[in-house]
């Protein structure tokens, strides 16, 4: 039997195909499409929302954050400069990024009443909830359906007839800061994510998903597909002979270096501390973090990929770090500073959901910490902060993780008939850090 | 008389997987409940014989019928002749036996086959652990399916969810030993999913649900393999320790007791028989963690109460390490509220003359 | 668990005495509570053993099921039940004030104020624990739906009166107390632990007595001494010395003394059926008299210690002073008893098993709200409280150095000042960062502007100063003042409303059905034990 080479340019095509035609010529009130990390899921939302316009069906666009929606307004605004747009905004100061001041299409308002009539109107779930004693719209694009939670789709999906849901379901789940067990196991628990009680009422809908990751490298999608998506999986739409990292400057021996070499060559680096007992914002971990991304600076990184002609030099804007926790992400940051690094992104993996850099590096949750948490063991957390990187990513993490999931009491209560969110986070950690393991090297300052 | 392991033991490893103690003691078939009672510490539990009378006629009532009450519940639309075969037999060994060859000719048969109180066996750090699940039914496609029968109720569709949880676990067990039997079985298939008949609303009336225990299962057979390790914690137990419960002083007890070390956690009263016992313990060594786990995430390297509080009032400790910076920033905070309300740094209020728990 | 809390039970565990987690009490106590502690039968769900219930902490009422597996000795106890209760709502319900109430104009679709009865105040249920909670909604559910003779004559075992009743009482009392900060129904065990750090973990601050050897002991005796005789002393019987606070009984009670008593009990009905003459009667009569005594005697035995001990707790209680905004979040709990109360009247059928989409969605936004109202509002009253939001970085106490007047740049200049502050805190500010301080009960906004080299840092004051040119008196900082800033809001927003329940939208499943009658529970001949 020949197998025939995978085509990943067309097998993501075929998909998007069948979305489009799905949402524009398709019968049934919704179309889902699930989409793993970096699988052009802005470029999917932008293609259909301009095809629905051009096709006069009026659309409401529902983002989650601000940064979102303005997101896709300079997205659309980009694609096509002539198409009307509205931005729904809040009554707060500064609802929206000011760039949008200067697209000469794009109406911004605080009222949805003075933006009836444009073809595209977008806002947050929170906005849209206000809106009341409007037409509904023709269709809706709902995008980062996964993070939205249940009953925030049922105060807006009054507004539209029909709708096309986007999102990644592998990243982190949206919560509730009171109990809500009590409908756990309802189709329409409030708290649950908006998909699964789109689905659970409409089990009929067409489901789609984009089969490859055009973000993440040769040496990333087996490894996320198999631990984050095991029953999605999805390919990269890279080979390995696509992407490479150099480095100028040779390594000068150190753990640093010698864990960026390692990284560049194969994706992946683990540099790994002895194992010691740390508050979350363990000085040496931090420490690590930060001469890891001097010294991918200082030696002159560069990036060869598809996406130029030429190799792209690895600049501070290119580069994140990655932490679980804000005062984490805080004490990152006050030690860049101390090294002299300015323009190198730090954020929480909330804040890091959706981008993309070419390299990150990621304070392990687990590093240094007594034990794992719900929070700490959550999969979509370690799925965000594995995923955001075109060429490799590097985690700096204290020796003793692995005994620390083993240790970890499994004691959870059941609640019948609620979805099982399966593999978990212990599982899924166990999976990242038996790879990870592969790649690494003993810190040595 | 070594105690053999079931599945609840099994089960309740997982509660405290990092303890060495808890996993020798249970690995060497020890009797914790008499252990405990012989260290002065004897386990609070206990079950009443309401419950357990209860318990019986409830699983006595679901099984009536010949199966087919069970059947209904599990989903089969209309069961037809149930095969109820006698799995009698002599010894663990005859029983496992028998139920293998039960479930192999309930494979190919092609019907439903309920078999009531099976025997199966898992082998566990070298020995053989007979488990002996409520029942497991053999679909007509060859299926394997545990139940799991309780008799907390479930109202409304929802029920107690630590004990739906602990009952997840321990058919999890099953369905592990299950698959050891399966691999063996053309064409056998063990679900991943089990179903729970549990008393439905306030009546007596049995009803089910399907719980998916894929997660259980996962960390039940990640445990077991890390079981074999009991063997490296043995070695490191010094020679003449030992657990005889019957044979032993308290004092020579206690004293075995100590060289294995333990890993309380308030979780622990409620898992485990020895719980009181290992509780004293840490608390006499001043372990953080007895005011819970959860304690130690913001204490870095600060393990004991005393060197928590030293470092909070300044008198040891780095003040370059986060934890005792912070500290020392939180005991100044609450002093300083305190002073503001008035209260003194350390009162508590004066007590009122009653009877009660005194 | 916050480090503070975690350095007040360190402290605790050194001094062998519970520490202060509250200056103020974050809770309201009510000047006439009902306390109810009840008890029930170990493996069945629904099958009450026994009760203290009432206001008077020296009398109390027992209410005991001699045979709990005695379908009509259960609705006796519940009827029972229904009389200590609801006489003691109803108290509560015809004494109103006069309030306003936003309602949509059904007509205009226009806002108005409507005035409408708010009951003057409420009743409030304490129970030991958190499964007493539990349990009170466990008895709701098990009663609302039951069917009088008066409702439905065909009916096959029909409840006593005012049973349904009770429970649709009782579900309300536990559905609010799903609500952060809610005083409708209360545990003793969680209001301790709300204002009190003992020297355990939070698992065994569960149980009543060990949590009051800690916060009240006898003579001197250190808290985990004292505890540890709470959780397992017991007597030459076998019998723990502080029995559980249910409502499951401790399976040494039901096996050596509850289970023998019970037969006793069976043994003297079955005599006392069996008896041909009058004679044999009597002393049927007597003997059956005598064992309903002695199980009297033991649920009692094992409900009293419990009973004393929350009233202790509330006593403990009394001693702090009332938070200031307690009263407010304590209105709220007002318009929830008055809001049942008339649908009470207004014969609406009992709360549904489970919520539909809509309801489940509005109450757990009201409880997204309610718990972000009860955080800012115990840190706005209690200084120990907000010391944790300091540590946090969540808010600051800072002393004014400098007040600079400046004005918006508009036609009619508005004040903005500026505030030079100073403080040891470390608050999470960034670039324009909203700070709210508490100016007569009512939030003022600031915005963070830089930080000084000096460490000092900037604040632009952003409201409340009134509508002239200058600020109106009292409402700018003055310099040398200490003021504590918050990074969170003062008040929640409003949620979005919600579409009504008829108009569910298609994603979660269309409008429910409205046909479908919440039947009562299937009686089941298995029910007849």
């Amino acid at each position: 039997m020949r197998v025939e080479p995978f085509d990943p340019g067309a097998a993501a095509g075929r998909a998007t195909a069948g979305i489009l035609a799905n949402t524009l010529h398709g019968s049934s009130r919704g179309v889902v499409v699930d989409s793993p990390p970096g699988a052009g899921k802005s470029t999917l939302v932008v293609r259909a929302a301009l095809e629905l316009a051009a096709a006069g069906r009026p659309l409401m666009v529902v983002a989650q954050t601000n940064a979102q929606v303005d997101d896709l307004v300079l997205r659309l605004a980009a694609k096509e400069p002539g198409l009307e747009v509205g931005r729904l905004h809040s009554n707060d100061s500064d609802p929206y990024d000011k760039a949008l001041d200067d697209l000469d299409n794009v109406r911004k308002s605080a009222k949805a009443g003075e933006l009836a009539g444009l073809p595209v109107v977008l806002s947050t779930s929170a906005k849209w909830a206000h809106v009341k004693n409007v037409e509904p719209w023709a269709h809706a694009i709902v995008d980062e359906a996964y993070q939205m939670r249940s009953d925030a789709l049922l105060a807006v999906a009054g507004l539209f007839e029909r709708a096309l849901f986007v999102g990644d379901p592998g990243q982190l789940d949206p919560f509730s800061v009171v109990g809500a067990e009590q409908w756990a196991g309802l189709s329409y628990d409030p708290s649950a994510s908006a998909v699964s009680t789109l689905l659970a009422h409409n089990p009929e809908l067409p489901q789609h998903r984009l089969p490859v990751s055009w973000r993440l490298p040769a040496s990333a999608a087996p490894l996320v597909s198999d631990a984050f998506y095991p029953f999605t999986p999805f390919r990269s739409g890279t080979g390995p002979e696509d992407r490479k990292l150099s480095f100028s400057v040779p390594s000068d021996g150190s753990g640093p270096d010698r864990v960026l070499d390692e990284a560049a060559e194969s994706g992946w680096g683990l540099l790994e501390l002895p194992a010691r007992r740390t508050p979350r914002t363990d000085p040496e971990a931090v420490g690590a973090v930060a001469l890891v991304v001097r010294r991918l600076l200082d030696r002159g990184g560069v990036a060869v990929s598809e996406q130029s002609e030429q190799p792209v030099a690895l600049t501070p804007d290119r580069v994140a770090v990655g932490t679980a926790h804000r005062d984490q992400a805080a004490a990152v940051r006050a030690a860049l500073a101390a090294l002299g690094v300015t323009g190198v992104t730090v954020d929480t993996a909330n804040r890091l959901q959706g981008r993309e850099y070419d390299v990150t590096v990621v304070l392990h949750p687990l590093s240094g910490r007594p034990d794992a948490t719900a929070f700490h063991l959550e999969t979509g957390r370690l799925c965000v902060l594995a995923s955001r990187h075109r060429h490799a990513c590097v985690v700096v993490c204290r020796a003793g993780v692995s005994e620390l999931l083993d240790e970890h009491p499994s004691t959870e209560p059941v609640q019948l008939g609620a979805a099982v969110s399966f593999p978990d986070g212990w599982e899924a950690n166990h999976a990242v850090l038996s790879h990870l393991a592969e790649h690494r090297v003993s810190w040595t300052p | 008389m070594p105690r053999p392991l079931d599945a609840r033991a099994l089960a309740a490893l997982a509660a405290n997987p990092g303890c060495r103690r808890r996993a020798l003691l249970d690995g060497a078939g020890v009797d914790k409940s008499v252990l405990a009672a012989k260290l002065g510490s004897p386990a609070p539990f206990g079950q009443s014989q309401f419950a357990i009378v209860r318990g019986n006629s409830f699983e006595a009532k679901v099984k009536a019928d010949g199966g087919r009450e069970l059947l209904r519940l599990i989903g089969a639309e209309e069961p037809g002749e149930v095969s109820v075969p006698d799995l009698a037999a002599a010894g663990p060994e005859g029983r496992t036996a028998r139920t293998a060859l039960a479930l192999r000719e309930a494979t190919g048969s092609g019907g439903w086959t309920l078999l009531d109180h099976p025997l199966l066996a898992l082998e566990v750090a070298g020995s053989p652990v007979y488990l002996e699940p409520d029942a497991v039914v053999v679909r007509p496609d060859g299926g394997w399916t545990v139940v799991e029968i309780k008799s907390f109720p479930m109202i409304d569709g929802s029920a107690d969810a630590a004990k739906v949880g602990a009952a997840a676990r321990q058919a999890a067990v099953y369905v592990l030993a299950l698959e050891r039997v399966a691999a063996r079985t053309e064409g056998a298939r063990v679900a991943h999913s089990v179903v729970l008949v549990c008393p439905k609303d306030f009546s007596n009336v049995p009803t089910a649900s399907v719980v998916d225990v894929r997660k259980q299962r996962s960390v039940t057979r990640r445990q077991l393999d890390r079981l074999t390790r009991i063997d490296e914690i043995a070695a490191a137990v010094p020679e003449g320790v030992s657990f005889d419960v019957a044979e032993r002083s308290p004092e020579e007890l206690a004293a075995s007791v100590e060289c294995v070390p333990h890993q309380y956690a308030p979780e622990c009263l409620a898992a485990c028989e020895l719980a009181f016992h290992c509780r004293s313990r840490a608390r006499e060594a001043g372990a953080v963690e007895t005011l819970g786990r959860s304690v130690r995430a913001e204490l870095g390297g600060l393990t004991t109460v005393g060197a928590v509080l030293a470092a909070a009032r300044g008198e040891q400790g780095d003040p370059a390490d986060p934890a005792v910076a912070a500290l020392r920033r939180a005991r100044s905070l609450r002093a300083e509220a305190l002073a503001t309300a008035g209260l003194p740094g350390g009162k508590a209020l004066a007590g009122t003359e009653g009877p009660g728990c005194r | 668990m916050s480090l503070i809390s975690m350095l007040a039970r360190m402290e605790a565990v050194e001094s062998g005495r519970a520490q202060p987690l509250a200056t103020v009490r974050h809770r309201r106590l009510s000047e006439r509570p009902l306390v109810l502690v009840p008890l029930t039968t170990a493996g069945e769900a629904g099958a009450p053993l026994g009760a203290l219930v009432g206001t008077d902490p020296e009398e109390p009422r027992l209410l005991v099921v001699a045979q709990p597996r005695d379908r009509d000795l259960r609705f006796a106890f519940l009827a029972d039940l229904a009389e200590e209760v609801l006489p003691y709502v109803d108290s509560f319900t015809d004494v109103v004030e006069a309030a306003e109430r936003n309602e949509v104009d059904p007509e205009s679709g226009k806002k108005v104020k409507v005035e409408v009865e708010l009951c003057a105040d409420a009743p409030q249920l304490i129970v030991p624990s958190r499964a007493g909670i539990e349990y009170v909604r466990l008895l709701g559910r098990s009663t609302r739906f039951r069917r009088t003779a008066e409702q439905d004559p065909e009916t096959p075992f029909p409840a006593p009166p005012r049973v349904p009743l009770l429970g649709r009482w009782l579900t309300h009392f536990g559905e609010r107390a799903r609500v952060p900060g809610s005083s409708l129904l209360l545990a003793a065990t969680d209001l301790l632990n709300r204002h009190w750090a003992t020297g355990q973990s939070s698992l065994e601050d569960q149980h009543l007595g060990a949590l009051l050897a800690w916060i009240d002991p006898t003579e001197g005796q250190p808290g985990a001494e004292a505890a540890l005789r709470a959780e397992v002393g017991r007597d030459a019987q076998g019998q723990l010395l502080c029995p559980p606070a249910g409502p499951a009984t401790d399976p040494a009670f039901d096996n050596r003394l509850l289970a023998p008593a019970i037969e006793r009990y069976d043994r003297a009905r079955q005599a006392l059926g069996a008896a041909e003459d009058g004679e044999a009667a009597d002393r049927g009569l007597g003997e059956l008299h005598a064992a309903e005594r002695e199980l009297r005697r033991l649920v009692a035995s094992q409900l009293k210690p419990t009973w004393d001990a929350v009233w202790r707790a509330v006593g403990l209680l009394r001693e702090l002073p009332e938070g200031s905004r307690v009263e407010d979040r304590w209105t709220r709990d007002r318009w929830s008893f008055t809001g049942h109360r008339d649908r009470v009247t207004a014969g609406e059928p009992p709360q549904p098993r489970r919520d539909d989409a809509v309801t489940a969605a509005s109450k757990l936004a009201a409880r997204e709200q309610a718990q972000g109202q009860l955080e800012a509002q115990e840190a706005l009253d209690d200084p120990l409280v907000l010391a944790g939001r300091r540590l946090a970085g969540e808010a600051f106490t800072a002393e004014v150095v400098e007040v600079t007047m400046a004005w918006t740049e508009s036609k009619r200049p508005a004040p903005r000042p500026l505030l030079a502050v100073r403080t040891d805190d470390r608050p999470h500010l960034g670039e324009k960062t909203k700070v709210f301080r508490s100016l007569d009960g009512k939030p003022q906004a600031a915005e963070f502007v830089r930080h000084e080299e000096d460490g000092s840092l900037v604040l632009r004051v952003l409201d409340r100063m009134g509508r002239s040119r200058e600020p109106a008196e009292g409402s700018v900082p003055e310099k040398g003042e200490r003021i504590s800033w918050t990074l969170f809001e003062h008040e929640q927003r409003v949620g979005p409303k919600l579409p009504d329940p008829e108009e569910t939208p298609w994603t979660h499943g269309g409008p429910p059905r409205t046909d479908a009658v919440e039947l009562p529970d299937a009686v089941t001949p298995e029910d007849v034990f």
